[in-house]
């Protein structure tokens, strides 16, 4: 009877076992107009399907819960939606403020942080539930929000120029750490791959400050300060974005603003080592995993290229051409292929970035940013 | 003061010049203000970075003063001059249509 029943079960499996899809080569891709996240495996160059109903998705920005199961998806209507890859359909749903500008996981993945321009401030929910947890007022547009080690969110102030440690490591009341003086108007944070060194760009003076998270207390260095003191500032028409994918090797890569340059810098004594030339306004610059190649994209009306830099000699060793409206880069984790988003040509395309070779193109709509599950494993992503 | 007064009667006639934008340009334009001015503005332009610019918020407000801001930025702000991409028609083509609230 109960050899039976065993042969039973083994019959049953195979039909089971077709179902099971293991989520760590999945990633979604924001659909803009259409407020719907399109769930594709990166290892198959292949849409699996569509969820739909997620709000505003302007510059919306993804995490993912440590077993890579969930999407954790801020709006920019201050929605937040926790997507379910093996289901493909919505598991959770807060409108959580009026006006949002990304979030953050913690790094035991039980608390998700949200920060808003309106109004100001951080909010923290449970990962599970999606129930309230923290409320942190700023009286500022709160951006540039990472995860630190240490059960640690770390966020910038646009008006008050302050950056805000919140430590939730003695539970769901945080102890705040203020440090203020960070210099005027910073616009985006990125934090190193270790959680040491905290970055904000400035967008109100020519400069970015850095802060040693492994400081006892943690004090606002000015970095690259007057980098563009020497021409007057071009026009930005798509503010930059710093993300912690940026360090190449020893050097960290960062898109200067109102100038079409990367600008480098040691990674451990923060110093300028050189500068790139760029086509345009760079948006993104983002290093390969290996940190040997940083891919960049550009502003209105450069926003149609890419151009590839070789992160040790400082040189542009490949230019593309993938249509306007490139909007996002992301890599497989291991570096060998590149998922760029063209918005307008409703594509994404996949690139072998040691050929160049163009390796799929992947309809979607209207996309935008594009999110491998590996970022479950990476800090300040 | 002549060229102000041109530039003043340009801006001022623009509103009925609106119309006379090819449609292929006002289509480009109306993709640019969704896409370009949201990416500041949010797609929905209720405001993210940059303020509010629904029909709402910017009840009031000369449309000779909105299309100079669009032309020429506001200095100490994130908001870019637009001049060297847009001429005074298409910006006026804009303030009509942020005016309005798009279709």
């Amino acid at each position: 009877m109960i050899r039976l029943l065993a042969l039973l079960a083994l019959v049953a499996l195979p039909a089971a076992a077709a179902e099971v899809r293991a989520t760590g080569g999945l990633g979604v891709v924001v659909e803009r107009a259409t407020g719907s996240l399109l769930v594709v495996d990166r290892t198959t160059h292949a849409a699996l399907g569509r969820v739909t109903g997620l709000g505003d998705l302007s510059h919306a920005s993804v995490v993912f819960s440590p077993d890579e199961r969930f999407a954790y998806v801020f709006g920019r209507d201050g929605g937040l939606t926790k997507v379910d890859l093996t289901t493909q359909a919505i598991a959770g749903r807060v409108i959580q403020a009026g006006n949002a500008i990304g979030g953050a996981i913690s790094d035991d993945g039980r608390l998700v942080a949200v920060s808003n321009y309106e109004p100001g401030g951080v909010r923290v929910f449970d990962a599970d539930t999606l129930a309230p947890v923290a409320d942190i007022p700023t009286g500022s547009k709160t951006l540039g929000l990472v995860d630190v080690p240490g059960r640690r969110f770390v966020f910038s102030l646009w008006e008050a120029g302050e950056t805000w440690i919140a430590d939730f490591s003695g539970g769901d009341s945080p102890a705040i750490t203020r440090i203020t003086g960070i210099g005027a108007n910073p616009y985006d944070g990125m934090v190193t791959g270790d959680g040491r060194t905290y970055i904000a760009g400035l967008f109100g003076e020519d400069g970015l400050t850095a802060i040693d998270l492994w400081a006892e207390p943690p004090a606002p260095r000015r970095i690259l300060a007057g980098y563009g003191k020497d021409d007057p500032a071009l026009p930005v028409y798509k503010m930059p974005h710093l993300e912690g994918w940026a360090m190449a090797g020893e050097r960290i890569a960062l898109p200067a603003v109102g100038r079409h340059e990367i600008l480098w810098i040691d990674s451990r004594s923060l110093e300028e080592t050189g500068r790139t030339a760029t086509l345009g306004q760079p948006v993104f610059a983002v290093a390969r995993p290996d940190g040997r190649q940083v891919w960049v994209n550009f502003a209105p009306p450069d926003n149609g290229r890419i151009q590839v830099v070789d992160s040790v000699s400082g040189e542009v060793v490949r230019e593309l051409a993938p249509g306007p409206g490139v909007l996002h880069m992301e890599f497989a984790p291991r570096g060998n292929e590149v998922w760029v988003s063209v918005r307008d040509a409703g594509r994404i395309d996949v690139y072998d970035t040691a050929t160049f070779e163009k390796l799929a193109e992947i309809p979607a709509d209207d996309p935008s940013g594009i999110f491998f599950t590996a970022r479950a494993h990476r800090t300040g992503l | 003061m002549l060229s102000g007064g041109l530039a003043l009667l340009l801006l001022l006639a623009a509103p009925a010049e609106a119309g006379e934008l090819p449609a292929a340009r006002a289509d480009e334009l109306a993709h640019l203000v969704v896409n370009d001015c949201g990416s500041c503005h949010g797609l929905t332009l209720a405001g993210g970075l940059g303020p509010d610019i629904r029909p709402a918020a910017l009840a009031g407000r000369s449309p000779e003063a909105l299309a100079e801001v669009i032309l020429d930025g506001r200095p100490g702000t994130a908001m870019p001059p637009w001049r060297p991409l847009l001429s005074e028609a298409e910006a006026a083509w804009i303030v009509g249509y942020l005016l309005e609230g798009p279709p």
